[in-house]
């Protein structure tokens, strides 16, 4: 048999299981509109996926995920709570020379639910951890909700917190602006410059002066935002107390029962937490009723920050302990704020994906 | 056995190589009449192929020609990792330009890259889409702007006369090169302070997936005593 064929060979094994834990199967095509995705990912996306143009539909792409496609058909379904799996092929453009696949399967599930979210999330989790334990696989756990939760509860603008917010799947972004808002350090020349001569002239001086207004971008945009600016630069910094539970949490990776013991603490100086972490605790007991040990599973704060930019509460991966050159095997998590973004409604939900692939290559070895 | 050499077509750009080659010992002359893009070097071992700028890049990464003149930013656009797949011998100090973002200048409280990100996200809210950049470098714009942690855009081709597109209302910002920036204010755009992109220059290349047999190496080293680089 081929090496393709035993690879989808794995992954029907995945998805007969899925189906029998209830999940009804659904397709999506493979060509895709392009506008969903660059809508969430942003122009990045166009370096990782394979776009054509039709002379009718316009800027298509080459499948690059299923949860877009997936979420968009269940919101023109009617909603609902639902169980779906899916099995197929996916299109990544790898970085140049790194001999990594173009196109493999994945396998996924995903449960729509607006009942107990600790127990949706258990389920899927526990599934995925049935499925893959004879692999050997370490499995990590985070929490979006929590980082959500710590920007905030912050002392300081609501335009800050959106702004970190906003970054907070670009870590280094992120930190810059944190620094800069925290008081950790000061505000670009230009930016001090600025401030400095809106005080002394006023902001329709420097708009004079400055050139004739053209493009889309309005006066009344660049007016708006020299206010902000101007009210922004008067702002006290981020209390310190504050930052350093930030940093905390950031930097907080343990096993879950001492994570959820650190993030209880934590929620003392930063009690906007408190409802994310208490989430927590459920979700721990959640994972008990379904035979799982807490105690076995890690906890990064941090997990899911790079890597998955539309997950807002329960994150999860498994990896495959000494081989960092391996992809995960499956990753996955709650994106209850992604059927309000694209569909303007709430459906909240969690899910995830197997490559099979990589099962097969642990099963195995590479083939 | 010759090395095959891409040279500019027409313009400065290809007066200026002659005259780079030529200033080392290195004659180079057009040859057929007036129109034939056809030249000759002055030396045994160098077969001169005249081509458009912009294709010289595609010729380097297929391994077609052994060497090539063209400007660096051509090369970083056009190669996915271009440094695997050519090498720069020398910089021939012509072709200067600076790849800048540039924005209008009526937006005086966006001077940075954070200004723009921020800027950005609030045009986006305010007119249901990403704020546009007019370019025809995207891989260097897309990889330099997400390297900045700048978010909310989109790109849009422009193949010329990209300082005009945000007073067509085609783009809000651009990102092109620029010399003196004397077209940019004409056009009342500005460069951000922090929005330099790539500084080009022409080049010398050379491609790492041509041919490169004993001959061919021996005779580069020769070339290269001869230019002295």
């Amino acid at each position: 048999m081929t090496q393709k064929s035993r690879i989808r060979e794995e992954a029907e094994g995945f998805a007969r299981a899925f189906a029998e834990a209830g999940a009804v199967p659904v397709e999506t095509d493979l060509l895709l509109e392009a506008g969903p995705f660059l809508d969430l990912y942003g122009e990045d996306i166009r370096a990782r996926a394979y776009t054509t143009t039709d002379p009718d539909r316009g800027e298509l792409m080459l499948r690059p995920d299923f949860t877009l496609p997936v979420v968009r058909q269940h919101l023109s379904n009617g909603r609902g709570a639902a169980r779906y799996c899916y099995l197929g092929e996916v299109f990544r453009m790898p970085p140049t020379g790194s001999g990594r696949p173009r196109e493999y399967l994945q396998v996924g599930y995903e449960l729509f639910s607006e009942g107990d979210a600790a127990a949706a999330d258990a389920e899927v989790f526990a599934l995925f951890h049935g499925l893959l334990s004879p692999l050997g696989l370490a499995p990590v756990t985070g929490d979006m909700g929590v980082l959500l939760a710590a920007v905030e509860s912050l002392s300081t603008t609501p335009r800050r917190k959106r702004a970190l917010r906003r970054h907070l799947w670009r870590p280094r972004r992120f930190r810059t602006l944190f620094d800069r808002f925290a008081g950790r350090t000061e505000a670009s020349a230009p930016r001090r410059a600025l401030v400095a001569a809106l005080k002394a002239r006023g902001a329709e001086a420097l708009m004079a002066e400055a050139g004739p207004e053209i493009g889309l971008r309005t006066a009344a945009d660049v007016r708006a935002r020299l206010d902000i600016l101007a009210a922004d630069a008067a702002e006290p910094p981020i209390p310190q107390a504050q930052a350093e539970v930030l940093d905390a949490i950031l930097s907080l990776r343990e096993t879950l029962p001492n994570a959820y013991a650190a993030l209880s603490d934590m929620s003392v100086d930063l009690p906007g937490i408190g409802p994310a972490v208490t989430g927590i605790g459920r979700r721990m007991a959640a994972l008990e009723a379904r035979g799982l040990d807490p105690a076995s599973l890690a906890f990064e704060a941090s997990y899911g920050r790079t890597s998955m930019e539309y997950y807002d509460g329960f994150v999860f991966g498994f990896v495959a302990p000494g081989r960092p050159d391996l992809p995960p095997v499956a990753t996955g998590g709650r994106y209850d704020a992604l059927t309000r973004r694209i569909g303007g409604v709430e459906a909240p939900a969690v899910g995830g994906v197997i490559r099979p692939e990589i099962a097969l290559e642990l099963r195995e070895g590479p083939t | 056995m010759t090395l095959k050499l891409g040279l500019p077509s027409k313009g400065r750009l290809m007066e200026k190589a002659f005259d780079w080659f030529s200033g080392r010992g290195i004659e180079m002359r057009r040859s057929g009449n007036d129109r034939e893009y056809a030249a000759e070097a002055g030396t045994a071992g160098l077969t001169v192929m005249l081509m458009s700028a912009g294709e010289i890049p595609r010729e380097l990464a297929a391994g077609r020609i052994h060497l090539g003149v063209t400007g660096s930013d051509l090369v970083r656009d056009r190669i996915p990792a271009w440094d695997q797949a050519v090498e720069e011998l020398a910089e021939l100090g012509f072709g200067f330009a600076d790849l800048v973002i540039a924005v209008p200048a009526a937006w005086v409280d966006v001077e940075t890259l954070d200004d723009l990100d921020a800027a950005a996200a609030d045009f986006r809210s305010g007119h249901g889409h990403r704020l546009r950049i007019a370019t025809k470098y995207h891989r260097l714009v897309r990889d330099f702007l997400r390297e900045a942690g700048v978010a909310d855009y989109r790109l849009v081709d422009s193949q010329g006369a990209t300082e005009a597109t945000v007073r067509h209302l085609t783009a809000e910002a651009i990102a092109d090169i620029t010399s003196t920036g004397e077209t940019l204010r004409a056009n009342h755009l500005k460069p951000l302070t922090d929005g330099l992109i790539h500084r080009s220059q022409a080049v010398l290349f050379r491609a790492r997936g041509a041919i490169w047999g004993d001959a061919e190496r021996a005779e580069l080293e020769r070339l290269k005593g001869v230019l002295g680089i």
